[in-house]
């Protein structure tokens, strides 16, 4: 299992890549948001799996043990967690009102109407 | 091993979500892959972060997105693939930096590691005893790094004004412009 050792930083780095293309390359901005969430999340897993411990226990004190995650990645990462849906429903709003005032929520159609105008 | 599977079934998701096109389902998946990252969350003995991530991805989330589906439109429209091809090379060759920086890190779990010898021991040993709580993830929350969570606080209060105004005054116009249009209405006859 030696070589599986950085496994899980790999599947963020794929994770980071997939909400990156999602970003970059989809138009419909609910499909960005996502791509957006995915990307964050993947920065979350890779927190928390640099905080785990061979042999350590979740960090709540327990008498007779010693070794513990990390508290501080957790800590960070919870903060980040609601930080991160308060952002997307801020998003959201905003892709409501553009919905409005467009009719449309596709990134080229609202592009096409601005040079129009 | 379970992580393992687990993790692969996160990209498994990430790549469906990547090719359907009907929002209500990638909406769906969202909320899977917030759940199985829960889960992960849990395996990886961060217990306090999967109920927030199960809560917040699973939950809030995904009806926030709902309703924002109901508001606007369910399908996506399909786009050139020249863009597409370009934004797969970009990806790629991030992607493959990532990786080659990962080769420095040290292995998954490693007690030696620079994150578990270098302050994690004074927060695992003292706290308890410092803060009087047996969970050290709530005493850093709560205690060391309170200005930290009221700042937080601050951005959800921020976000939550954010929300308002930008609803707020687009349903307030439209029902102006239906007054309006009322009033017109009854004056052109």
């Amino acid at each position: 299992m030696e070589w599986l050792g950085l496994y899980n930083y790999w599947v963020v780095v794929a994770l980071m890549m997939i909400g990156f293309y999602i970003v970059i390359a989809q138009g419909n901005l609910i499909k960005k948001l996502v791509g957006l969430n995915i990307f964050q999340t993947s920065v979350f897993v890779f927190f928390i799996s640099l905080a785990h411990l061979d042999g350590g226990t979740a960090p709540i004190a327990l008498p007779g043990v010693t070794a513990y995650s990390n508290p501080l990645p957790h800590v960070l990462i919870l903060t980040a967690i609601v930080v991160g849906v308060a952002l997307t429903a801020m998003g959201l709003a905003l892709v409501v009102r553009v919905q409005e005032a467009y009719g449309t929520i596709e990134e080229d159609e609202i592009h096409q109407q601005d040079e129009l105008h | 091993m379970i992580d393992i599977v687990l993790l692969t079934f996160l990209v498994v998701v990430g790549v469906a979500i990547v090719r359907v096109r009907n929002l209500l389902a990638v909406t769906m998946l969202t909320g899977i892959y917030s759940l199985l990252v829960a889960i992960l969350f849990v395996l990886l003995d961060a217990v306090d972060v999967a109920l927030t991530e199960a809560a917040v991805g699973a939950g809030l989330l995904v009806i926030l997105m709902l309703a924002t589906i109901a508001l606007t439109t369910r399908k996506e429209k399909v786009h050139a693939a020249r863009q597409n091809a370009v934004a797969f090379v970009v990806v790629s060759v991030t992607g493959a930096a990532l990786i080659y920086a990962t080769l420095d890190m040290p292995p998954f779990g490693d007690p030696e590691a620079p994150a578990h010898v270098h302050l994690s021991p004074r927060f695992t040993q003292d706290s308890p005893e410092e803060i009087g709580i047996p969970n050290m993830v709530t005493s850093v929350l709560a205690s060391y790094r309170g200005i930290d969570t009221l700042g937080e606080a601050v951005v959800i209060f921020a976000a939550a004004v954010g929300v308002l105004l930008v609803l707020g005054t687009g349903t307030v116009r439209r029902r102006r412009r239906s007054e309006d249009d009322g009033e017109e209405a009854r004056e052109q006859p």
